[in-house]
């Protein structure tokens, strides 16, 4: 189409029908609005009986009680927030220094081509179904150690853990400009001091947002658990036995025939909940006041920042 | 003049093991794909052993020891049939609210709707199952399955089963409902990443909103909406929870998804269900390594597809107003 031939064809479609187009896009923009609102009443729906629910059985015995009989009504979850926390703790242990290793590799060693390349897998893997990484720990150290323990469940977790850190990490430390690093090489310090001590430190509040999404995502994490840790119904009693965590426990108090168990279910997931909202907002706290707006990290934040 | 030397040989030391423990690091990713992949393919060679290629396509599912017969089929086209209807109730109502974030708000309601959708992306699918399982499913029985089962049950084959609440349809909406977030904030950023220059351009011919997000906005956009979408699809795929808790878990051949209500089973819910039950002796076993590597089959080619697809797009930074 020549351009004198194109101009014609957009003065025709602009100079008619000015009123016909006012009402599409009038028509459009209530489709658009309706769109929202369908889409927000389920998901408001949810945070609301979360909510509801969970305020009627919260006490302080709910908080730090061992649960009770099943279906009694009584007791409490308290072994499944330790065991949650005592999970976020060991999972932390063993991805976050992968993580952010791995995060430093791409960014600061790697030549190009393989950075790509494993910042293609890392994409990958964060994508994974998180079952199939409970199958694996489950074959690689619970069919070996033969009892469902802590370390399988630490395992599976980190492996969703530290994909999402090394990503964020390199993120963070791609945003420092090289006049960092050149000042350092011109002290005569060596990469690694440079690294550590120059550029960790700049990144710091990228590197930690990271750390805190990626908490929060494994922080509710329940299929890979069930191949792992089983469930418990006692405190933790080491890291050679069976325990239990908040989304475990929502799962099978959920499959009870008892109404009680069911409140008991809404409850742990008002606490696990508000466990996720106080680490995402810690994180939106880091990230758009502290580290002032938006730049890439900030949408990558937001991109990877759901859980999958 | 020694003690430098000696200072520089440490550092020097340091660094060399600093560099090595990186790398490891950096390895490790691949290290880790290959176990799995290893892993759950030599844990699962028995029952390719045995069914051989009709695994796949078989749907028979008998775990009684001497009768033992094991088909795949039924549990890969439930994933993707409600994986798919998930994706096409999200993806228009993710596209509307991506548009509404970066078109059409005014800009004090921009963040807040923006801050609550990014929210929800954070809660885990064990709520969303919890919910559903508890408030939607009752809700949706009463007041969509029972009305269409009425109306259409008699004709239309797909609406044929009575519905139960728990179901294939109960199953894909919650689904949606869970990829809409996900959908939407990948949507939105991409969406804002589309240069003024493209709108202004259309303003200037005397465009109205719509058309100018329909002449200068989507095609410079559509592929990485596209990716988005993929991108929910391999979330979907791969979701465990709440799809175990709505889908019904119906086995064999009567699991093969014909109709919106009848009780269905995916590949992650029936390894949820039915790994501990599973002896690591029998052929049981097996069988369900086997579904989790189909699913990471499948998974993997739906997030290699989006990630190719996103990539493309923020490499191109270049445009016009196309596709009038």
């Amino acid at each position: 189409m020549s351009s004198s031939e194109r101009r014609l064809e957009f003065r025709n479609y602009f100079q008619d029908n000015l009123g016909k187009r006012m009402v599409t896009d009038k028509i459009v923009k209530i489709i658009v609005i309706a769109c929202v609102v369908i889409a927000i009443i389920p998901l408001g729906s949810i945070l609301a009986d979360v909510v509801r629910m969970g305020i009627e059985i919260i006490s302080f015995e709910f908080l730090t009680a061992l649960p009770g009989a099943a279906g009694s009504g009584e007791g409490g979850i308290a072994n499944s927030i330790q065991g949650t926390f005592i999970m976020i703790g060991m999972t932390s242990v063993i991805g976050i220094p992968i993580g952010v290793l791995s995060g430093i590799y791409v960014s600061e060693y790697a030549n190009s081509r393989v950075g790509k390349l494993i910042r293609f897998f890392n994409d990958v893997m964060m994508q994974f179904p998180s079952i199939v990484f409970g199958i694996f720990a489950f074959l690689f150290i619970v069919l070996v150690l033969g009892k469902f323990n802590l370390w399988a469940g630490a395992v599976a977790l980190s492996l969703i853990m530290f994909p999402i850190i090394a990503r964020t990490t390199e993120e963070a430390l791609k945003l420092i400009p090289d006049t960092y690093r050149e000042a350092g090489h011109a002290l005569g310090l060596p990469k690694a001091v440079v690294t550590v001590k120059i550029l960790l430190s700049a990144a710091k509040g990228g590197i930690i947002t990271g750390i805190m999404l990626a908490v929060a995502r494994i922080a509710g994490e329940t299929a890979p658990l069930i191949m792992t840790i089983l469930g418990s119904k006692g405190w933790f009693r080491g890291t050679e036995t069976a325990m239990d965590a908040l989304p475990l426990t929502i799962w099978r108090l959920s499959l009870l025939p008892y109404d009680e168990a069911v409140m008991f279910g809404w409850g742990a997931a008002l606490v696990l909940i508000t466990i996720l909202l106080v680490l995402n907002m810690s994180v939106r706290y880091l990230v758009l006041y502290r580290k002032g707006g938006s730049g890439s990290l900030g949408m990558f934040m937001r991109i990877t920042g759901g859980k999958k | 003049m020694s003690r430098d030397l000696l200072a520089k040989k440490k550092n020097f030391h340091w660094d060399r093991i600093f560099k090595i423990t990186a790398t490891c690091a950096g390895a490790f990713v691949l290290l880790i794909m290959v176990l799995i992949f290893g892993q759950l393919l030599s844990d699962s060679w028995l029952i390719w052993e045995k069914e051989g290629l009709s695994f796949v396509t078989g749907d028979r599912w008998n775990p009684v020891e001497g009768r033992e017969a094991f088909g795949a089929l039924p549990y890969i086209a439930g994933t993707l049939v409600t994986s798919l209807i998930a994706l096409c109730i999200a993806v228009p109502l993710s596209l509307g609210i991506a548009m509404f974030l970066s078109e059409i708000a005014p800009t004090s309601i921009r963040e807040p709707i923006s801050f609550i959708v990014e929210l929800l992306a954070a809660v885990p699918s064990i709520i969303y199952g919890l919910w559903g399982l508890f408030t939607f499913r009752i809700v949706f029985k009463d007041w969509f399955e029972s009305p269409t089962h009425e109306a259409l049950g008699e004709h239309i084959f797909l609406f044929r089963d009575a519905p139960f609440g728990l179901d294939i349809l109960t199953a894909s909406v919650v689904l949606a409902i869970m990829i809409i977030p996900t959908i939407s904030a990948v949507s939105r950023e991409i969406l804002l990443a589309v240069p003024a220059i493209q709108r202004e351009a259309a303003y200037m011919l005397g465009a109205t909103k719509w058309e100018v997000f329909r002449m200068s906005v989507l095609p410079y956009a559509k592929s990485g909406l596209i990716g988005a979408s993929i991108l929910g699809l391999g979330r979907a795929v791969g979701e465990t929870m709440a799809v175990t808790m709505l889908i019904g878990n119906a086995v064999g051949p009567k699991a093969f998804p014909f109709g919106f209500f009848q009780q269905g089973n995916s590949l992650a819910s029936i390894i949820a269900n039915e790994f501990n039950e599973a002896s690591p002796v029998s052929m049981y076993f097996p069988a369900l390594i086997g579904l989790g590597l189909i699913l990471l089959f499948v998974s993997l080619a739906v997030n290699v597809c989006a990630h190719l697809i996103i990539r493309r797009v923020t490499n191109a930074h270049e445009g016009g107003i196309k596709g009038f």
